[in-house]
């Protein structure tokens, strides 16, 4: 029972993150129906523009005090503000032409962006591992026989206030309603008004500061990063994003954290190795039994 | 392609190797025919039914692994290699119905994603079950062919015959299957899905055709190639081998075999002879870069550059080039969540 | 017996009745037209017959045997044919290639014959492309027949879609709104044409909102609103029937 429950909150831990990645997903997907491939990759820019800024503040070890503060805030706002450019930069790139093309030319491309920003970060840090600074200090907290490092509640922390404020730009700020018309229809909103490709644009900054964010948090918890993460970590957020309900920002958080649950089980259950057979099992199972994912409801075709 | 073309390009490339004949580049021609064994079998997936599969690698490494695991050391047990084309084909083929099964009642894009995650899938079972698969190390020593008293050796020649001549059955088969009844239930299928099963096609039944042919071929690239390279371990059936193969029929023309065919040319030649020229070129400007290293980073520009400007490839088949450029509102069968709600 | 039968047919999405306990049948040989305003439920029934919903209750039999529950393109091999409302062609495909593979289910080549172009396969091929051709100019389309579908005019894309439902040479063909967007003309031609795939022994069940053409050429009428029939019979009787004018024109205030 104790290895559940300590399991649960390392699942929980590695599932805000997850779920900060997911949100971008399922925000992007919502609009445009687009799986952006190179979101995994955001994610991954985010830890190594964390790492910049970082050694620009001159933080290589633990911070302390209020100075703390400062240096979470200016390291993942900054994080989040280069990678929310980052995105909106790539959408105008590589999709905003394609919008209207079959479906199947966007993902390509996509592709081939993810790609393209693997091998830039693989240029700018190596092909190697690299350390990150541990930054905030890592009491542990017992609860029983359940140990919870300081990180941990930080992740679920940020996570959880993130995705609030999410919610409540989505659905109370008018500049979220338009991003909610677009989604429903986009030929609809243009109509009434509003401006696709800003709301578009917006849609992509918004969900790749949110992976920015990630990336900051995920290398003050695993202390290190490389080049291919994205790759893992973006498909493993996809299947969440799916299993949440595509399109639903709940559905995102929550499928986060269970894809982190489950991640956690497998790997204290049988190997660490399987994870990722098991995270794609359940992308395979959930698409074919229940498509729409545990919150989203369910289409039927329109003939 | 006019009638007497392909005939004499494949005369050809029977005496290409005896007029070009350094051993570094017919090795090289003997594996960029393995890749143009699999782009082949990818665009009957990709390019004929239209169904976008990224983990392509995953029945490389299955028709890989079958050989290493039937014509090796490993388990002592040595069929023919001739023999083993066909066992490799058929178990690549069985796994392509397989692992297409379930992606059959998905849209384009997730079923992209499943595809991907079985190619991720596949390969870490591979590495995992180290007691049978050599584990990270994998598998060596492999069985080499043998006509009569002529045992293959490690000469790079007549594996490139081998492979020309398992080129020239896939071309024969994919052109063939185009022009017939399945070849237009496939087209039917990516056109329009709906409107295909009103015509009574089984979509069921075409599509794992699809997945089960183009598997096979990647059965009979995984004879030849591993038999050659004397070694099959997981890291070489990686996402990174999906995406090359993925950017040749891109590159070349989805859908038309002679692009295809001239697609993987171009990929394989990058590495080889590309990459390494435009890098002393730059050296010879004082740019000191190593592009050979970049050759991912290639593949992903080629990849948007072609979506964006040329999204038919170099030599199109005409009906996709008017397809890719037609726009919106031409293709209405992508408008939902799922292709056919049928039970 | 009637070729085609839907015994007390329901269908439901949810809370929402979209056809509500429909009996209804069409005999052998016969021109029958199914009219109602604007979402009353034609389609889906057509959709139903094809498979592409199963019935939430009721059962819907074809030539003595059940078809509700199967699988669309097992019923479109049985015999029954349609065409759509949004026209569905074969956009980047010959009109010829879209006929042929209407033929798709009565051809005998399997993937093996396909793979390897066998004598049978070819002499298959060439009939098939010969029965496409006699098609077109049945539809009289033979002069398209190498433009891509999506080329074609409207008036001509319609044709198409008739000539590829008909490659399947099926026992029953549904067609759904086959006069939208066409002039005088075209529908004086369509007349005729349905009268001579009649001729050819093929019972049509249509649905359309043109009442001078679904009076010139149906035998009977069937009515739909909300899901439910509220009339059948004679087309004059149809149209003087009291509740098909208040279901079209709501009632007297």
């Amino acid at each position: 029972m104790d290895l559940f429950l300590q399991q649960l909150v390392n699942g929980l831990s590695l599932g805000g993150i997850y779920a900060l990645i997911a949100l971008g997903y399922t925000m992007i997907y919502g609009i445009i129906e687009l799986i952006n491939f190179a979101h995994g990759d955001v994610y991954t820019l985010g830890t190594f523009f964390s790492l910049a800024i970082l050694t620009l503040l001159g933080v290589t070890g633990v911070v302390t005090g209020p100075l703390l503060i400062v240096v979470v805030v200016v390291t993942m706002l900054g994080a989040m503000i280069l990678c929310g450019l980052t995105g909106v930069v790539i959408e105008r790139l590589a999709y905003r032409r394609l919008r209207n093309a079959p479906r199947l030319a966007p993902l390509i491309t996509a592709i081939g962006m993810s790609f393209i920003l693997e091998n830039v970060m693989q240029y700018w840090r190596g092909p190697s591992p690299i350390p990150f600074p541990q930054v905030i200090p890592n009491p542990d907290v017992h609860l029983g026989a359940v140990t919870i490092a300081t990180k941990q509640i930080l992740v679920v922390v940020l996570a959880v206030a993130l995705m609030i404020v999410l919610r409540a730009f989505v659905y109370r700020t008018k500049l979220g309603k338009a991003m909610r018309a677009t989604a429903q229809d986009r030929d609809a909103a243009q109509l009434m008004g509003i401006d696709i490709n800003t709301t578009i644009a917006l849609t992509f900054l918004i969900g790749s500061a949110l992976a920015g964010a990630a990336g900051f948090v995920s290398g003050v918890y695993y202390g290190s990063t490389w080049f291919f993460n994205g790759f893992g970590a973006g498909l493993k957020a996809f299947t969440a994003a799916v299993l949440g309900g595509i399109g639903n920002l709940t559905g995102a958080m929550l499928g986060g954290f269970l894809i982190g649950l489950i991640e956690a089980m497998t790997t204290q259950l049988i190997s660490d190795q399987w994870s990722n057979v098991v995270v794609f099992s359940v992308l395979v199972l959930v698409l074919i039994f229940r498509p729409s994912g545990l919150l989203g409801e369910s289409l039927p075709a329109k003939v | 392609m006019g009638r007497l073309q392909p005939y004499a390009l494949f005369a050809a490339a029977i005496v290409l190797p005896l007029v070009f004949s350094n051993g570094g580049f017919v090795n090289f021609l003997a594996d960029a025919g393995a890749f143009v064994l699999l782009a082949l079998g990818l665009n009957v997936v990709v390019g004929f039914a239209g169904l976008l599969d990224l983990g392509y690698a995953a029945f490389f490494a299955i028709g890989s692994y079958t050989f290493a695991m039937l014509a090796s050391p490993q388990f002592g047990i040595h069929i023919p290699f001739w023999v083993m084309l066909f066992v490799a084909s058929g178990v690549a083929a069985v796994f392509g119905i397989l692992l297409g099964a379930p992606t059959l009642r998905l849209r384009g894009d997730y079923l992209a994603i499943v595809t991907l995650g079985f190619g991720e899938i596949v390969p870490q079972t591979f590495l995992n079950l180290s007691q049978w698969t050599g584990g990270p190390n994998g598998i060596g020593s492999l069985d080499q062919p043998a006509i009569f008293n002529f045992r293959f050796g490690f000469q790079a020649l007549p594996y490139y015959y081998l492979i020309l001549g398992l080129i020239a059955v896939a071309v024969l088969a994919a052109s063939n299957l185009r022009a017939s009844r399945l070849g237009r239930a496939w087209m039917a299928i990516r056109e329009d899905e709906l409107a295909a099963a009103h015509a009574g096609i089984n979509t069921t039944t075409t599509k794992l055709a699809a997945f089960a042919i183009g598997a096979s071929f990647s059965g009979l690239a995984g004879c030849a190639y591993a038999s050659k390279l004397q070694l099959v371990s997981p890291d070489q059936f990686g996402f990174n081998v999906s995406v090359a193969v993925l950017s040749m029929l891109v590159l070349g023309g989805m859908g038309n075999i002679p692009g295809v065919i001239v697609g993987s040319l171009v990929i394989s030649s990058l590495d080889r002879f590309i990459l390494p020229q435009l890098t002393n070129f730059m050296h010879g400007f004082g740019i000191s870069i190593d592009l050979t290293n970049s050759r991912f980073l290639i593949y992903g520009v080629i990849l948007v550059l072609t979506m964006l400007f040329r999204p038919e490839g170099l030599i199109p088949s005409r009906q996709r080039k008017a397809e890719l450029r037609a726009g919106p509102d031409v293709l209405p069968a992508e408008q939902t969540l799922y292709t056919e709600a049928a039970p | 017996m009637a070729l085609l039968q839907l015994e007390s047919v329901s269908l439901h999405f949810g809370g929402l009745v979209a056809v509500d306990k429909l009996d209804f049948s069409v005999e052998a040989g016969s021109i029958v037209t199914m009219i109602g305003p604007n979402g009353a439920g034609k389609s889906t029934v057509f959709n139903l017959i094809t498979g592409i919903y199963a019935p939430s209750g009721g059962r819907i039999t074809f030539d003595g045997r059940t078809i509700s529950g199967l699988k669309t393109s097992t019923i479109a091999a049985g015999g029954i044919s349609r065409t759509f409302q949004n026209i569905r062609l074969f956009a980047f495909m010959s009109a010829l290639d879209n006929v042929m593979t209407g033929e798709h289910a009565r051809m005998r080549a399997n993937v093996l014959d396909s793979l390897l172009h066998t004598p049978a396969q070819r002499a298959e091929e060439r009939r098939v492309r010969e029965r496409a051709f006699e098609l077109l100019r049945f539809v009289k389309l033979d002069h398209v027949g190498e433009n891509y579908a999506r080329n074609l005019a409207y008036g001509m894309q319609r044709r198409l879609e008739i000539a590829r439902a008909l490659a399947a040479e099926p026992k029953l063909l549904l067609l759904d709104e086959p006069a939208a967007g066409m002039n005088a003309n075209e529908k004086g031609e369509l007349i005729d044409l349905i009268r001579r795939i009649r001729d050819l022994g093929v019972t049509i069940f249509l649905i359309e909102h043109d009442m001078r053409l679904v009076k010139q050429i149906s035998e009977r009428i069937t009515v739909l609103d909300h899901g439910e029939k509220i009339a059948e019979g004679l087309p004059d009787a149809v149209c003087a029937d009291p509740k098909v004018i208040e279901a079209y024109l709501g009632a007297p205030a």
